[in-house]
C-alpha cells in the first residue's frame, strides 16, 4: 500500500469525502423534514390531545415492551397500527378511548405463564390523549409498513 | 506507565467494570422475564428493567472510552493529561448522574416532572438534570484533552480519537431536541443513536484498535495511522447516509429505501477492514508482546464486530427484507453481538492491556481473562443464533402469515429458554474478568519452558 497511497493522502480523503457525504446528508435531512411536515404527515390533526399523548407515551416508558413503527422493545406487541387491528374506524376518537380504558383497566392479568403489562391508573382524559395518540401515528404514510395488520 | 496521569484510567475502568456487571445482572432478568414471565412482574416492571440494561450498556462503554483516552493520550501526545483534578470530578459527576438514573428508573421517581422525571424516548430516558450532566462532562473532558493534544505531540491515534469524542458530544445535543410530531422525532433521534453507533464510535473504535496494534505488535506508526486513516475513510462514507436504513418506514421518503440499502450495505467494509487490518499487523508484526490476553481481546473484537455488526448487519438492511423483518428479534440478535463485538470487546481489550501496567502486576493474569473471553464471546454468539432462528421464525409467522404477536412469542419459548443458559454463561464470564484484572497477584498457570 506504500506505493499506492502515502498517509497524506490518506488523511485528506478521509477529511475531504466525511465532508461531502456529510453536506449530502444534511441536504436530504432537510427535505426529509419538509417531507414528514408536509407530505407524510398530517401536522392539522395534531391537536394538544396527540402532544399530551405522545408525553404519557413517554412518561410510562411505554417503548421498553412495545415497540411503535418498528422501533423499541419486541417484548410486547406493535402498536402503530393497534386501533386498525382492533377494528376501531380512525374518526371514532371515543371508541378508541373506551377500548383502550377497557383493555389497561384489566391489566395486569396475573395469569401465570402470561407476559404480564403494568397498570398505569390513568385518568380517563390521559386514556382520551394517549388514545388520540395511537390514533394519529396510524395516520403517518410509513411505505405501507407494517406490512399485516399484525404489526 | 511513563505518565503519572494515566492512572486516572484506573478509576473510569474501575466504574465502567461496576457498570457492565449491573448491565448484564440485568439482562439476565430481563432474559429470565421471557421464560417466566410473572417473575418481578410488580417489583420490577420488564420495561424499566429493560431501561437499566441498556443504559448501564451505553454509560460503562462511554466511560470506558473516557477512561480510554486518559490512558493513551498521555502517551500519544507525550505530557501529562491538562489537569488532573478536572478528570476525577467530572467522573463524579458521570457517577452521580449514572447513580440519580438508575435510583429514577427503579423507583419510577418524579413521574411527569420535566427537570426530574424520565423522558421516556427509546436509549434517551435519562431525567433532563442527567442529560444536562453529561454534556457539562463531556465538555470538561473534551476541554481537558483537547488542551492536553494541542499542546504535545498529534498523531492520527489522537486526532481520530478526539474527532470521535467530539461527535460524540456533539450529536448527543439532538438527544435536547423532541418534537411533537412522531416521524419528526424519530428521523433525529436517529441522529443520536445511528450516529453514534455507526459513526463516530466506529472512529473511537478504529482509533483504541490502532493503538493496541502499534503496543502489541511493533508495527511502523506510519503503517498503521495509514490503515487508520482509510478504516475510518471507509466507515463514515458508508456509515453517515447508511442512516438512510432506518428512514425506510418511520414517515420519511422513499428514497431512503435505496440509499438506505446501497449505503448500509457498504457499512460492512470498515468492519471488514479492521478485522484485516488487526490479523495483518499481527501476521506482520516482529514482537511477541507477553499480554496475550489484550491480543485475544483485539482480534476478538475486529472478528466479532465483522460478524456483529457487519454480517449480521448487512442480513436485514436491504429494504426489501427490512420490511418484514423490522423490529422482530432479528433486530435484537444484530442488536446484541454488533454491540459485544465492537464496543464491549473493544472496551475489554484496552482494560487487559491497560489495567496490569497501571496496577503494575504484568507479567499478567492472562489465563483466567482469556477463559473469560470464551465465556463471554461463547454466550454471546450461542445467544446471536437463538435469537437469529427466533427471529426468522417470527418473520415467517408474524409477518409472512399475519399470526398475532403474542400466539407467535409462545412457539418461540424455546428460544429464549436457550438464550437464557448463554446469558448466564456471559454472566460468568463478565464475573470472571473482572476477577482476573482485580483479584490474583500471580498467573494461575506457571509459564513452563517454550515447548521446543
Amino acid at each position: 500500500m506504500r506505493e499506492v497511497m502515502t498517509k497524506s493522502m490518506a488523511r485528506n480523503i478521509f477529511y475531504g469525502g466525511s465532508l461531502f457525504f456529510i453536506i449530502i446528508f444534511l441536504g436530504l435531512s432537510a427535505q426529509s423534514h419538509l417531507y414528514i411536515r408536509n407530505v407524510s404527515t398530517n401536522e392539522a390533526t395534531l391537536t394538544d390531545s396527540v402532544k399530551k399523548g405522545k408525553r404519557i407515551w413517554e412518561e410510562k416508558a411505554c417503548i421498553n415492551c412495545h415497540t411503535l413503527m418498528g422501533e423499541g422493545a419486541y417484548f410486547a406487541p406493535e402498536l402503530v397500527n393497534v386501533m386498525t387491528r382492533w377494528g376501531i374506524d380512525p374518526e371514532d376518537h371515543t371508541g378508541a378511548m373506551e377500548s383502550l380504558k377497557a383493555w389497561m383497566d384489566a391489566m395486569p392479568t396475573g395469569i401465570e405463564g402470561r407476559r404480564q403489562m403494568p397498570q398505569f391508573n390513568l385518568s380517563d382524559e390521559e386514556y382520551q390523549n394517549l388514545a388520540d395518540f395511537l390514533l394519529w401515528a396510524d395516520t403517518i404514510d410509513a411505505q405501507d409498513w407494517p406490512p399485516n395488520d399484525a404489526g | 506507565m511513563k505518565y503519572e496521569s494515566q492512572k486516572i484510567a484506573l478509576a473510569y475502568m474501575g466504574v465502567a467494570l461496576g457498570l457492565f456487571l449491573i448491565q448484564v445482572v440485568m439482562g439476565l432478568v430481563i432474559g429470565w422475564i421471557y421464560v417466566s414471565p410473572n417473575f418481578l412482574s410488580e417489583l420490577l416492571p420488564f420495561n424499566i428493567g429493560r431501561m437499566l440494561h441498556t443504559n448501564a450498556l451505553v454509560v460503562w462503554l462511554i466511560t470506558g472510552f473516557f477512561g480510554a483516552a486518559y490512558f493513551l493520550v498521555p502517551e500519544e501526545a507525550e505530557r501529562e493529561i491538562h489537569s488532573v483534578k478536572l478528570a476525577y470530578l467530572q467522573l463524579i459527576i458521570m457517577v452521580v448522574g449514572t447513580l440519580g438514573a438508575v435510583i429514577t428508573y427503579t423507583f419510577n421517581l418524579f413521574e411527569g416532572n420535566i427537570l426530574l422525571g424520565k423522558e421516556g424516548r427509546e436509549f434517551l430516558e435519562q431525567p433532563l438534570w442527567v442529560k444536562a450532566g453529561i454534556v457539562v462532562a463531556a465538555l470538561m473532558f473534551l476541554y481537558n484533552v483537547t488542551m492536553t493534544v494541542l499542546k504535545g505531540r498529534k498523531t492520527a491515534i489522537t486526532n481520530i480519537l478526539l474527532l470521535g469524542l467530539w461527535g460524540l458530544a456533539l450529536l448527543f445535543l439532538f438527544a435536547f431536541y423532541n418534537p411533537s410530531n412522531l416521524a419528526l422525532d424519530k428521523q433525529y433521534w436517529w441522529y443520536v443513536v445511528h450516529l453514534w453507533v455507526e459513526g463516530v464510535w466506529e472512529l473511537i473504535m478504529a482509533s483504541i484498535l490502532a493503538y493496541l496494534m502499534l503496543k502489541l505488535t511493533g508495527v511502523d506508526r506510519e503503517v498503521v495511522e495509514k490503515w487508520l486513516y482509510v478504516i475510518v475513510a471507509a466507515a463514515l462514507f458508508s456509515g453517515i447516509l447508511g442512516t438512510g436504513h432506518h428512514y425506510y418506514w418511520i414517515g420519511t421518503p422513499a428514497y431512503w429505501q435505496w440509499i438506505g440499502s446501497i449505503f448500509s450495505s457498504l457499512e460492512i467494509i470498515p468492519f471488514f477492514a479492521m478485522m484485516a487490518f488487526a490479523f495483518v499487523m499481527v501476521w506482520k508484526g516482529r514482537r511477541d508482546h507477553p499480554n496475550k490476553a489484550a491480543l485475544l481481546w483485539s482480534l476478538g473484537c475486529a472478528t466479532l464486530a465483522f460478524f456483529g455488526a457487519g454480517v449480521w448487519g448487512f442480513l436485514h438492511t436491504l429494504h426489501g427484507v427490512n420490511y418484514y423483518t423490522h423490529g422482530t428479534q432479528i433486530t435484537a440478535a444484530h442488536g446484541h453481538l454488533a454491540f459485544f463485538g465492537a464496543y464491549v470487546s473493544l472496551n475489554l481489550a484496552i482494560m487487559s492491556y491497560a489495567m496490569p501496567i497501571m496496577r503494575g502486576r504484568d507479567p499478567y493474569n492472562q489465563v483466567l481473562n482469556m477463559a473469560s473471553f470464551w465465556l463471554m464471546a461463547g454466550g454471546m454468539t450461542f445467544m446471536t443464533f437463538t435469537l437469529t432462528f427466533a427471529g426468522t421464525v417470527q418473520t415467517h409467522m408474524q409477518r409472512v402469515l399475519g399470526d398475532g404477536f403474542m400466539d407467535v412469542q409462545e412457539q418461540l419459548w424455546v428460544f429464549y429458554v436457550m438464550r437464557f443458559g448463554s446469558g448466564v454463561a456471559v454472566v460468568l464470564g463478565a464475573a470472571l474478568f473482572i476477577y482476573a484484572l482485580a483479584m490474583p497477584r500471580r498467573e494461575v498457570i506457571a509459564a513452563g519452558a517454550p515447548a521446543e
